[in-house]
């Protein structure tokens, strides 16, 4: 066949002499034309010392400092650019041995051999003074200061939470953390990270094979500067937490106490606690696992992780649905004799003067009252059945914030359980349940579970007769900042703010009223209090004692849960912790220096777990 | 006896021996590449070296058996050879072992096998089996199949993915340019190449306005300036009215308002177009449109179809951007190198860029900075003459061939050899983005190793057999 295209192999020869050109031009101009190159190699070894900036510093809701940073210095390693050196000495100025070095060495190589990792972690000043000095003798190895957490106060521990390093599954998810780095791992320290981590800058050294450093690399051009974290004004009142937590000492339980007029949360205790600077620096590891280790759970946070059955108060809930739903008046009376009975079924009572109105059944915690009570709500005759009049009383409970989640700035809080008709759907069949089925509710008992944290929400509401904020326990991001929005939207929960009355009239009776009040050992002269006992049955032992209140009756300046587990009635252990500190934060004294110490004396040893 | 004999006289000899020295040459920079003091035996086999001395005697034995086969058996088995890695390339998609983010490879015991590299002469096979079955000016649907023949690998590799390997297939438009292609194929491809770069280096709107103004001329130099004029005056009127739509009814930006004018423009121009049968300003016309469209095409390809680290590699070859501890890491640390060689190199062994191994992937894709730093400009420039060398005697020889086959898959095989030396070498020294292909018998690797010996013997077989006939 004819090659009528011959011709063309000499634009394809052009092609490859072109190729070859233009190569050997660029090459000529980098290898022997442009000197910076071999500048550039002399000074090659980069080394990136990141700027770790100060994380955000923590403050009381009045300003007062709770927590602040420390210096530290981390020793990190490029391995590729060590190369031998006296390891003897080296060993000898950090107090390692030879087989730490080896698998200290071992596991920077598996980090990377380009990269820095951390060799060794937070050094002492003292090494880091020894240290520095004979540093250029240990090439590969420079030293970055870091900053640790500092407390004022050894309080808070669950609410600050703690600082630790960062996992490498982060580290493969988010590309602004580098092995070594720090993170918030738990409470305020993990919700606000992104506040608080401020912003890493980086210093790009040029570094030559002495280990000594030549100047910046680029002249800082690719530099970067570290941004201080933002500082933080949290809503506690570091004064009445430190109060709170010295009355919780030997007793296990919580207390949550919010400002119902923002929903701020001004004290948040979790006993027993343990010492926030436990968890910092180089013993962090070490302790932690003691403190993971300890049976009495110190790193559980029990006002946002236990649920408990709310007990007796959660009566006021019915007699505000009730109310609501126009199935009682305030003056309807329903006798107890020793308990509610229906047919076979008897819900016990104690002793008290019968029939009673509401305000009464609330003063007195009357069983038989509120079982009729429930009974009417369920059996309205206005709903089409018991299981719509269920979901409801469910509806009026999920607006109250039970059953999920507050949405609390806080990691891992729990939505506690309000069960919903499906759950006895299946337990007992489609529609075939009564009121009676499910009396228990009708006293708080049963199915359902709160949090300290939900039942002080509780507590807020009806201080606020029918409203709450979202309990929060930061207020300002940054020194003249505002709190997220999530915190600033009000919420309605449905029940009309006169409704509120005759039950906050029952409240003020528990705690200031005649004989049958079952709250008196919480009453303050000076102030109205207005509470509510409860006692959550506990299979596991001894019963818990609930405490819910609020003070003063008109404008409320605090709401506030008590759990004590294994304490027994509400009344004796729970009533007068929350009075003591209603009387703290009010007062700011305390009169009752008998109720104190009482309450301080107090040992409670926990008889089994918590729900 | 007497065969075998007759094919070692026939055998291309300095191609051996230029591939023979190529493997040693490659061998003794991996071994630069990877030296550390614990390690200081080249034949060590738990390093790279070491693995790298058993490939290159595996693709010895492999040269020798393709050598020995019958030079039919190539032409015969062409497109079942073709269909066979079509199928791998499938399984690899399935079966295949995930290495970096690509399935490209298939675990054999501690080795894996990369079945894009032997693709490469297989479909060099069935394309030169095509090419040879029909006559030589390749008409459209000749243009079809064989781009069918190449894109089949291709999108196959483009799914695993390995951009780096499709890139290298380009090469085949080699074969089909010396085969016939219209030469128009291949001003279009420069044309557009050249858009390309232009357009993400000034912007859309000056290369919009550019083209305008290049038309304009091509208007004035074939029809002169009375048309000219017309042609101007109509583009106005249109611009007017396209202005007006694009600015206060469709909120359309510049570009697309210039692109609106025109092709409003041309529905004018079309009635006189075809009145006059203006066959030059029609073609003027159409490039003029097309180039147009074609910016968008830039556009929305660079950024909706190019992910950011290979858009961020583009920019730093453009010098549009700078990044040398990101994407223009590999790049920085490889210019370093390779300039601070300077004349005569550092010395073999010497290399302190390489012995502190701020390069990755210095034994594979980057090899060629060992070269450039311990052996300097004389080496680079060595091994730049030996590639040189190499292509041409293998254009010397696929342009002795009697036969199209023969000559369409030495085109091939020379088409890849230059692809992957030109983009390979380009890359470090940035004449080229960062495209992770092989230097041929250089880079670390048994895959490529063999690919490429597979797909060069099997020419040197075909080309030792040149007056046997094949069918």
């Amino acid at each position: 066949m004819k090659d009528r295209f011959a011709n063309r192999k000499y634009f394809i020869m052009a092609l490859v002499l072109l190729a070859a050109v233009v190569l050997i031009a660029r090459l000529f101009y980098i290898q022997i034309v442009d000197k910076t190159y071999r500048v550039s190699a002399a000074n090659n070894a980069l080394r990136p010392v990141t700027q770790y900036p100060a994380r955000g510093l923590i403050y009381d809701r009045n300003g007062k400092l709770i927590v602040y940073n420390q210096a530290a210095y981390d020793l990190l390693v490029i391995p590729v650019q060590t190369s031998a050196f006296d390891t003897t000495r080296f060993n000898e100025v950090l107090g390692i041995t030879m087989d730490d070095f080896k698998s200290r060495m071992k596991a920077a190589v598996s980090y990377s051999r380009r990269a820095p990792s951390v060799f060794m972690k937070m050094i002492s000043s003292e090494t880091y003074a020894v240290l520095q000095e004979e540093l250029y003798r240990f090439p590969g190895f420079y030293v970055q200061a870091r900053t640790l957490r500092k407390y004022t106060r050894p309080v808070a521990a669950h609410l600050m939470g703690y600082v630790g390093e960062v996992d490498n599954k982060l580290i493969a998810k988010d590309r602004y953390y580098r092995s070594g780095d720090y993170i918030g791992v738990s409470g305020i320290e993990k919700s606000y990270e992104e506040h608080l981590r401020g912003r890493k800058g980086v210093n790009i050294f040029l570094v030559d094979v002495h280990n000594n450093i030549k100047g910046s690399y680029a002249e800082g051009r690719y530099d970067t500067v570290a941004i201080p974290g933002t500082n933080l004004w949290s809503t506690i009142d570091l004064t009445l937490q430190e109060y709170g937590e010295r009355l919780m000492q030997n007793k296990t339980g919580s207390i949550v106490a919010i400002e119902p007029s923002t929903g701020e949360i001004l004290t948040l205790v979790s006993s027993p606690t343990y010492d926030p600077s436990l968890l910092v620096g180089r013993v962090r590891s070490e302790n932690f696992t003691a403190l993971q280790a300890d049976t009495v759970k110190p790193l559980f946070d029990r006002a946002l992780m236990a649920s408990y059955p709310p007990g007796s108060t959660f009566k006021i809930m019915n007699g505000l649905i009730g109310l609501q739903e126009n199935v009682i008046k305030p003056t309807s009376l329903f006798s107890c004799s020793n308990g509610y009975h229906a047919g076979s079924l008897t819900v016990g009572c104690h002793s008290h003067a019968s029939p009673l109105n509401l305000p009464q059944a609330v003063a007195q915690s009357c069983n038989a009252w509120f079982c009729n009570a429930f009974r009417n709500i369920l059996e309205n005759p206005a709903s089409g059945s018991i299981q719509d009049s269920f979901d409801k009383w469910r509806a009026y409970l999920v607006a109250f914030g039970f059953g999920n989640k507050m949405g609390i700035d806080l990691p891992n809080e729990l939505s506690g359980n309000i069960p919903t008709r499906s759950y006895y759907d299946r337990y007992y069949g489609k529609d075939r349940w009564k009121a009676l089925t499910v009396i228990s509710l009708a006293i708080g008992q049963g199915e359902i579970g709160a949090t300290p944290l939900q039942m002080a929400n509780m507590a807020a509401v009806i201080a606020n007769r029918g409203s709450f904020y979202i309990p929060h326990v930061v207020k300002k991001i940054g020194d003249n900042g505002t709190p997220s929005p999530l915190y600033t939207q009000k919420y309605i929960t449905g029940i009309s703010p006169e409704n509120f009355l005759p039950v906050i009239e029952g409240m003020e009776g528990a705690v200031n009223g005649g004989p049958g009040s079952t709250a008196r050992g919480a009453r303050l002269d000076s102030i109205i209090i207005c509470g509510k006992t409860g006692t959550a049955q506990n299979p596991h032992g001894k019963d818990h004692s609930i405490f819910v209140a609020f003070a003063p009756k008109d404008d409320p300046k605090i709401a506030i849960a008590v759990y004590v587990e294994n304490a027994g009635f509400g009344s004796t252990f729970a009533a007068p912790i929350a009075s003591l500190m209603i009387e703290k934060y009010l007062t700011d004294d305390i009169k009752r220096k008998y109720l104190e110490d009482h309450v301080l004396n107090m040992v409670i040893k926990p008889s089994g777990k918590e729900q | 006896m007497e065969k075998s004999n007759n094919i070692l006289a026939r055998l291309d000899w300095v191609t051996v021996i230029l591939w023979l020295a190529m493997m040693i040459m490659g061998w003794l920079n991996i071994y630069a590449a990877v030296y550390n003091e614990q390690h200081t035996s080249i034949f060590d086999m738990s390093q790279r070296y070491g693995k790298q001395l058993i490939f290159i005697i595996a693709a010895i034995i492999l040269a020798v058996m393709v050598m020995v086969t019958d030079n039919k058996l190539w032409f015969f088995f062409a497109w079942f050879i073709y269909g066979f890695f079509i199928l791998l390339l499938i399984l690899v998609l399935v079966i295949g072992k995930e290495i970096n983010g690509a399935r490209a490879w298939f675990g054999v015991g501690a080795f894996s096998i990369q079945p894009s590299e032997f693709a490469k002469f297989a479909t060099g096979l069935a394309l030169a089996s095509y090419l040879n079955s029909k006559r030589q000016l390749l008409g459209i649907r000749e243009m079809i199949a064989a781009t069918a023949i190449i894109i089949a690998p291709v999108l196959l590799i483009a799914v695993q993915p390995d951009m780096g390997s499709v890139v290298t297939y380009f090469a085949f438009f080699v074969v089909l340019y010396r085969e016939g292609m219209s030469i128009w194929v291949f001003i279009t491809a420069i044309l557009a190449v050249a858009l390309f770069l232009l357009t993400l280096i000034l912007g859309n709107l000056p290369v919009a306005i550019g083209l305008l103004v290049v038309a304009a001329i091509a208007l004035l130099v074939t029809s002169g300036y009375l048309l000219t004029l017309k042609a101007a005056a109509v583009m106005a009127v249109t611009g007017g009215m396209a202005f007006l739509i694009g600015n206060y009814i469709l909120d359309l930006d510049t570009v697309l308002i210039i692109v609106l004018a025109v092709f409003l423009a041309g529905v004018v121009y079309a009635w006189f177009i075809y009145r006059l049968r203006m066959v030059n300003q029609a073609i003027i016309y159409a490039f003029l449109l097309g180039g147009l469209l074609y910016l968008f095409t830039v556009d929305y390809a660079f950024h909706e179809v190019l992910k950011p680290h290979q858009q961020t590699r583009i920019n730093i070859m453009l010098g549009m951007e700078d990044d040398p501890f990101g994407e223009g890491y590999n790049l920085n640390q490889s210019l370093i190198s390779i300039g601070s060689g300077g004349f005569a190199g550092k010395g073999y062994l010497n290399g302190t860029q390489t012995k502190f191994k701020f390069v990755p992937e210095q034994s594979t894709d980057f090899i060629f900075c060992t070269v450039g730093e311990e052996w300097g400009f004389i080496g680079s420039t060595v091994v730049t003459g030996l590639f040189v060398w190499l292509l041409l005697r293998l254009m010397m020889m696929a342009e002795r061939q009697r036969t199209t086959f023969v000559r369409a898959y030495g085109y091939g095989v020379f088409g890849l050899f230059l692809v992957h030396f030109f983009v390979n070498i380009g890359m470090t020294i940035g004449v080229m983005p960062v495209i992770g292909i092989p230097l041929p018998f250089f880079s670390y690797g048994g895959s490529s190793l063999w690919g490429f010996t597979m797909l060069l013997f099997i020419f040197l077989r075909l080309d030792a057999g040149r007056t046997e006939y094949l069918g």
